[in-house]
């Protein structure tokens, strides 16, 4: 019989190894290791975190693109396993889900029941969850507000165990807390959100180019009772061409019509492109080439929901043009006080950069009041920009544009940030000591030791 | 085990269900993940169900789940397969639930820790009694009462596993041979009753069970195992590989002559 040796099995136990290669945010900058464990039962959550010692934070799909959703060598609890529906009521249309289902998930089943999101971001590959905490805007922001406010009622488990049921009335600041909390005061393991009723996918949609802000407001203005508003703005041009756009708005279809579920995309972007792909040059085309592709002033159409929403889901993985580097994104929102000047001041200075962005987002929020305490709208312009990674030239952009944005009395996006200071945040967000209260001891991330540091450490 | 089980005579088993029909299928290990992906799929069509599993609130979650995407029925039980001695009562409990049996679907199982299975046989025990003996006895009752009704279907979940003895899983992977053998030669006793019998075969699939496992951004995804096995299920195949690969990977590696296979690394 052979004698016994010590194991030479290096297997470690299922939830502690590593995932490989590091989880990612979807500007896949910055990159840092951490210890992903999914999870995909409510009862996991606070157990899976037992013993960590560098914090630990709640991940769903990590379609944030900066650091919100990333926790340098601490403890990522990736909750996409945990995508139940616990019950649907066709007559208010409110949906009770576990808080990793996905919005793309939410839509299969709720789209050939005739129902749709109450408020639908750029993407519809986040989680539930994630949408709750970063209170997600959409293009009907104007009219809807944003993604919390047509949340009712979630369950919140604290590291401590403690369950809380969190409503307007139930734990008021619990719930206020949350919603735009960034996943720093519990986990949350279900969440309601109130579905609308649709009788059709399509929606009608019309484009309408504009050159200049004044041009944009003044069809802003005129748009107010269409439900889905927003431009694609031109960035890297000046003199004659400078802001001009595009000002798409749509409504979704009345005369009903089939309501079978969305196909599985099925296209992947091939590689990582190298970074002087996209350049100055090959943005600009592109720009002239996306204004000048819709040929007349003003163009209507009937199209589906998801090249409407979702234009770029249709090619997973998309992030893999920018390469290696990744992208940083820009969001900030600016007060009407200031939005126009403001607006048209980084524009100006974006296109003196010569750097290049191609997918430049402009749109109104309208005021309808969030109940997130640290939620990022405010009634204004707000603007996102992509630039690819270009060493020292996009970070010195980035941090003018953040104090340009400080100086018209606007703040950035979290969920889009890899770059505000820490005094800028707490300028941003002066509310941010108020919400620390709320904070889960145990949970934290990269870009709240970023923003806040070890200030944010409050028992 | 009773041989004749204790089942509401009032109930008729041989109401068989078109294929556009709803099914009553009981589902053992229903909180398993390819046993939930199933389900899902079951419940988008309106099926009936009854699920079994251990933990009360997760068995709750599959169940709301269920009943939110539209199964016609769902019930629960809350049990411990492990215990043999309750499956009689148990299953007749199901069935009269349910209002009869067009398919029961066995999906209960660990993986185990091989490292710890090959060095202590209390550990290599537990293995072989949660994935071989539990389902022999569950599927001792369910094959004399579709037996006797010359009617249903019994859908087991095995394992590629149970193909060869590899060094890194010999323990789980004989429970499944072992598993692979008895559903094997169940169906070759009770075809001819009219009972089918399926032996299901999955590859490494992104579950619970496999995480943190090596290689796993590579294993099948479970949504698309669980629809090959619904559909597998639907047409009565015999044994079924998913993905389907692994009908031809398995054949390769059954091939690997033994002086050879004990030199490598699987």
């Amino acid at each position: 019989m052979p004698s016994l040796v010590e194991n030479p099995t290096t297997s470690a136990p299922p939830e502690t190894s590593p995932a490989k290669p590091p989880f990612e945010s979807w500007g896949r900058y910055p990159v840092y290791d951490a210890d992903v464990r999914s999870i995909q039962w409510q009862d996991q959550f606070p157990h899976v975190i037992d013993g960590v010692h560098h914090g630990a934070l709640p991940v769903g799909m990590g379609r944030s693109y900066g650091d919100v959703c990333l926790l340098k060598d601490g403890t990522l609890v990736k909750t996409t396993g945990m995508n139940r529906l616990l019950g649907f009521d066709p007559a208010t249309g409110v949906l009770t889900a576990e808080a990793g289902i996905t919005l793309a998930q939410i839509l299969d089943f709720a789209v050939p029941r005739g129902f749709f999101l109450p408020v639908s971001p750029g993407t519809k590959y986040v989680t539930l969850g994630g949408a709750i905490a970063n209170d997600i805007h959409g293009k009907n922001h104007h009219v809807a507000g944003t993604f919390g406010c047509h949340v009712p009622q979630f369950e919140l488990v604290r590291s401590d165990g403690t369950h809380l049921r969190c409503s307007p009335r139930e734990n008021p600041d619990m719930y206020s807390a949350t919603i735009g909390g960034l996943g720093l005061t519990g986990m949350i393991t279900w969440a309601q959100l109130r579905l609308k009723r649709i009788v059709s996918r399509q929606i009608n949609y019309e484009g309408i180019q504009f050159h200049g802000i004044d041009q944009f407001l003044d069809l802003t203005a005129q748009s107010q009772n269409i439900e889905y508003t927003v431009s694609w703005i031109d960035v890297t041009s000046t003199g004659k061409n400078f802001a001009r756009g595009i000002f798409m708005q749509g409504d979704h279809v009345q005369i009903p019509g089939e309501l079978k579920p969305s196909p599985a995309p099925k296209l992947t972007f091939p590689l990582e492109l190298p970074g002087w792909v996209l350049n100055g040059a090959s943005v600009g085309l592109f720009n002239t080439l996306f204004f000048n592709k819709q040929m007349k002033h003003r163009v209507t159409a009937l199209q589906d929901y998801e090249p409407f929403f979702y234009p770029l889901d249709a090619v997973l993985k998309w992030n893999k043009m920018y390469g290696k580097r990744g992208l940083l994104q820009f969001q900030y929102a600016i007060p009407w006080e200031h939005a126009r000047e403001g607006t048209i001041a980084i524009l100006h200075e974006v296109a003196k950069s010569g750097l290049a962005s191609f997918l430049a987002v402009l749109k109104a929020f309208g005021d309808v009041p969030s109940p997130g305490m640290m939620s990022f709208p405010k009634p204004g312009i707000t603007l996102a920009l992509d630039f690819p990674i270009k060493a020292d030239k996009s970070f010195a952009l980035f941090d003018r544009l953040a104090e340009m944005t400080h100086e018209f009395g606007g703040r950035l996006y979290p969920a889009k940030d890899a770059r505000m200071t820490s005094p800028q945040f707490q300028a941003f967000y002066p509310q941010w000591q108020r919400f620390a209260r709320f904070k889960d001891p145990a949970l934290t991330s990269s870009f709240w030791e970023r923003v806040v540091g070890a200030q944010g450490f409050m028992k | 085990m009773s041989a004749n089980p204790v089942v509401d005579p009032s109930i008729s088993a041989q109401r068989t269900a078109a294929a556009s029909e709803p099914k009553r299928i009981l589902v053992l290990g229903a909180t398993s993940g390819i046993a939930e992906a199933c389900i899902r799929l079951w419940a988008s069509r309106g099926d009936h169900l009854f699920l079994v599993g251990r933990n009360a609130g997760r068995l709750a979650a599959v169940a709301a789940d269920a009943g939110t995407r539209g199964a016609a029925f769902v019930n629960t039980a809350v049990a411990d397969l492990d215990r043999t001695e309750h499956h009689g009562d148990l299953l007749a409990h199901a069935i009269n639930t349910l209002g009869g049996l067009d398919l029961a679907y066995l999906a209960l199982g660990v993986l185990g820790e091989q490292t710890k299975a090959e060095r202590n046989f209390h550990d290599a025990a537990q293995i072989i009694h949660t994935n071989y003996t539990a389902p022999v006895s569950l599927l001792t009752w369910l094959a004399s009462y579709c037996a006797q009704r010359h009617a249903g279907t019994l859908a087991v979940l095995s394992s590629v596993a149970g193909e060869r003895g590899r060094k890194s899983n010999y323990v789980y992977g004989s429970s499944k041979a072992g598993l692979t053998a008895f559903v094997d030669g169940l169906r070759n006793r009770i075809d001819r009753e009219g009972v089918r019998v399926i032996t299901i075969k999955p590859g490494p699939v992104k579950t619970s069970m496999t995480e943190g496992m090596k290689g796993r951004e590579r294993f099948a995804d479970v949504d698309k195992v669980a629809a090959s096995i619904v559909r597998a299920v639907d047409r009565g195949n015999d044994i079924v590989y998913v993905p389907g690969q692994w009908r031809l990977i398995m054949a390769v590696i059954r091939a690997i002559p033994e002086r050879v296979f004990k030199k490598l690394n699987l």
